[in-house]
């Protein structure tokens, strides 16, 4: 048994981490947020430079192949900074779906400019009726002459706003929360019919919502075959929440970090206030919660590029489960701890702390995580 | 054991329902229910109907303006004033530094100000807290020195709420350094126009600007604006602390957003039906309105004790600890209730005249803003833990 990790995984890890600490100074960070880009298109090119982009890729990509635990060393480190570029959406989500769906040729069209940063894609699977079930598939695509007509809508696309792909999942077939009859197409923003509705996200991200209307895409758009996406959707989303969760557990030691900082700072009553024993004791449960956080990402990121299983279904839910209410609880305790000055816009901990709630509404809450490991419950 | 209004407190209820009914303006109660901000404008139209109706400040004596309700009707007023999407008084000059005046303050102190907080002239801010001194507030360090007839004020204050609007502030200063912190305190009420005053804004996680920090430089007060004695604002703040603290509960204002929730989850899809049915939701929502249950009667005992008159004691500290979990639970299910639609800021669907198209649901653009925003409710007002503190000392002797 051994949790370290090896010396590769290490030296990856660490220069994600010289180089979030280089570039991604809090005050840096307001203001890739507030550009229109929405992120910081240098940090991105340097993560592509360092061959980062291209970490779960296979060689020949110029990635190195790499699997849960390397795709985790790097999200853990992005989330300490609050990174705002699309790592999550772009080369872990976007890429796995063409990875796993697409064909040779849409392969050798795409999966180059994911690996190498300079396709950035963005992934539609969620509408404005599916909650966090992305079986809930309203949106059609019918067969044309020159291949699909898609209609309906996509909501909350975090990182839509800049994609140069769109990869929309629509159905085909079945009626509207059917697993079977959902298809993957990728589609160009640009095409007509193709309206995004661009806002800022509460936690400093950018996205949209893509309303479809009568847009023409080639037969080579569809990703896979047609109507079977949903398995690919749960597999390459499990990958997703594997990394969220490695995400979570940085941006939730930097708000414990800054806590426990902060208790040891700040005086009230003569002393430093982390002499009270009621935050002492709140400041142990916020590094218990991380503590089971950081297990759940370990376990999730060990599941993540294995074969699909209820074991691994399970463990995927349980681990976003845990994240969720470990989140929302360093959030909350954490601006508790700290009195007022934890909710000003001047002083990181609160965007650390948005950002920890808002992960729970991303790729299925803590009761939507729970209701299906419930649902698949064994006797024994 | 009698728990229902008498006659005359359901007259007065209709009585308050009818006034509501004419004279509420549609486009506050619009703002209020839907969490939308409101402008200084919008308080100061709703301040001016409730002054022309004598009820601004029911709470003073009548000599002054008020109306003598009794604990039970200030309750029903607080219920229905909810339920209807009525703004909150702004509490700073009708409800904290007036009991203060009223009770301590000098007889031109009464003439001067009490009629320019019924009429709206003045709008109040509090300066109590300052960088070093927010739970442990006796630590509070602005000093006030004599010279001649006026104090000169130097020092800071912080979270002075709305003090962008004020142009008064009543302020706790230092004017005794050589004694226990408690005993060195005095009461003061500043002009914010004087020279030397800097109002500087705290932006809050939510992109919103409610609260500020105020700068005094060498301000010159006149001995005048002294409440009662010198160095003993403590007993006067004290004394105004607890009437801070009874109206912190918020009960009305969490059936108001329960109210507001459960309707959000009417309309709220998954799989395919109201999410209002899903197992799980509706469980969270029962569980809420059921504390929020026991909270209001909770609220009433304390009521029915003291309708003979006086303040309620730290029994009231309790209910604040509970009534601000309570309303932070309901704004944690109304941003659940949107599901992904809770990332999304979509700023200009905060604006009452937004007359797009909705991104979601038309409540929802205020939803994750206002559950951060109210993180605030368990901080001010004397943080949970220091009422905490309060209970175990007075009630458990602790």
């Amino acid at each position: 048994m051994d949790f370290r990790l090896n010396e590769e995984q290490q030296m990856l890890q660490d220069t994600v981490a010289r180089l979030v600490r280089g570039e991604y100074s809090f005050e840096k960070r307001l203001e890739f947020s507030a550009s229109e880009l929405g992120f910081s298109a240098g940090f991105w090119q340097q993560l592509s430079e360092l061959g980062l982009t291209a970490v779960p890729f296979a060689e020949e990509l110029g990635g190195f192949g790499g699997g849960g635990v390397e795709v985790q060393s790097v999200m853990t480190e992005l989330g300490r900074g609050l990174c705002l570029e699309p790592y999550l959406q772009s080369v872990i989500l976007g890429g796995g779906l063409l990875s796993q769906a697409g064909n040779a040729s849409q392969h050798e069209a795409w999966l180059g400019g994911v690996a190498s940063g300079e396709l950035k894609v963005a992934v539609a699977l969620q509408e404005p009726q599916s909650y966090y079930d992305l079986n809930d598939v309203a949106t059609r695509a019918e067969k044309s002459a020159d291949g699909y007509l898609l209609n309906g809508r996509k909501a909350v696309v975090i990182g839509g706003h800049c994609a140069d792909l769109i990869i929309v999942s629509a159905r085909t077939s079945g009626d509207s929360r059917d697993a079977a009859g959902i298809s993957l197409f990728a589609v160009n923003p640009d095409s007509a019919g193709v309206e995004r509705r661009n806002y800022p996200t509460i936690d400093g991200f950018k996205g949209c919502d893509i309303t479809l209307n009568n847009v023409q895409v080639s037969a080579d758009a569809l990703l896979g075959s047609e109507g079977d996406a949903a398995a690919v959707i749960e597999y390459q989303t499990g990958r997703a929440i594997a990394a969220l969760c490695a995400e979570a557990v940085g941006v939730m030691e930097v708000a414990c970090e800054l806590t426990l900082d902060y208790l040891k700072q700040r005086k009230q009553f003569g002393v430093p206030i982390g002499k009270f024993q009621v935050l002492q004791h709140r400041m142990v449960d916020m590094m218990s919660e991380l503590e089971q956080a950081r297990s759940m990402a370990i376990l999730a990121a060990s599941v993540a590029d294995g074969e699909q299983s209820d074991e691994r279904r399970q463990i995927l839910a349980a681990a976003k489960n845990v994240i969720g209410r470990a989140g929302q609880f360093i959030s909350e305790a954490g601006i508790q701890s700290h009195g007022g000055i934890g909710m000003t816009w001047e002083y990181n901990f609160a965007h650390y702390a948005k950002r920890l709630v808002m992960i729970n509404h991303q790729l299925g809450d803590d009761d939507f995580h729970l209701a299906h490991y419930a649902s698949r419950l064994q006797a024994s | 054991m009698n728990m229902n209004y008498t006659a005359e407190e359901l007259a007065f209820r209709d009585e308050v329902r009818a006034f509501l009914d004419e004279k509420l303006p549609a486009d506050i109660a619009a703002k209020v229910k839907g969490f939308r901000r409101l402008s200084k404008e919008d308080h100061q139209r709703w301040q001016k109907i409730l002054s022309a109706q004598g009820w601004y400040a029911p709470h003073w004596p009548e000599e002054h303006g008020g109306v003598k309700w009794t604990p039970v009707q200030k309750h029903i007023w607080d219920e229905e004033s909810s339920r209807y999407g009525a703004p909150k008084s702004i509490p700073f000059g009708v409800s904290m530094v007036a009991p203060v005046i009223i009770r301590f303050g000098s007889e031109a102190q009464k003439q001067q100000y009490l009629p320019r907080i019924l009429n709206g002239e003045d709008w109040w801010c509090q300066g109590y807290s300052e960088p070093g001194a927010g739970s442990d507030l006796a630590s509070l360090k602005t000093r006030a020195v004599r010279d001649g007839d006026h104090y000169i004020v130097n020092g800071q204050k912080t979270w002075t709420t709305l003090g962008q609007h004020a142009n008064m502030i009543f302020c706790l200063v230092r004017t005794n350094t050589e004694v226990k912190p408690q005993e060195g305190i005095s009461f003061l009420l500043i002009d914010m126009n004087t020279p030397g005053i800097t109002v500087r804004p705290i932006i809050t996680l939510d992109g919103e600007h409610e609260v500020n920090e105020v700068f005094f430089e060498d301000v010159k007060v006149p001995v005048e604006n002294l409440v009662g004695e010198e160095d003993k604002g403590w007993t006067y703040a004290k004394y105004l602390l607890t009437y801070e603290r009874t109206g912190l509960a918020g009960i009305g204002m969490s059936k108001a957003a329960l109210s507001h929730l459960k309707q959000l989850a009417a309309r709220c899809i998954k799989n395919g039906r109201p999410l209002i049915e899903d197992a799980v939701f509706s469980q969270r929502i029962a569980k809420v309105e059921i504390d929020l249950m026991a909270a209001g009667i909770s609220n009433l005992r304390i009521i029915a004790s003291v309708e003979g008159g006086g303040v309620p004691g730290a029994e009231s500290s309790m209910l604040k600890v509970r009534g601000t979990e309570i309303r932070q639970a309901i704004n944690d299910l109304a941003r659940r209730a949107i599901g992904p639609y809770a990332i999304p800021f979509v700023e200009e669907e905060l604006k009452l005249d937004y007359d797009g198209e909705f991104l979601s649901d038309k409540d929802a653009a205020p939803l994750s803003a206002l559950y951060f925003n109210n993180r605030k409710l368990s901080i001010f007002g004397g943080s949970n833990e220091i009422q905490k503190n309060i209970v175990s000392k007075m009630i458990l002797g602790l």
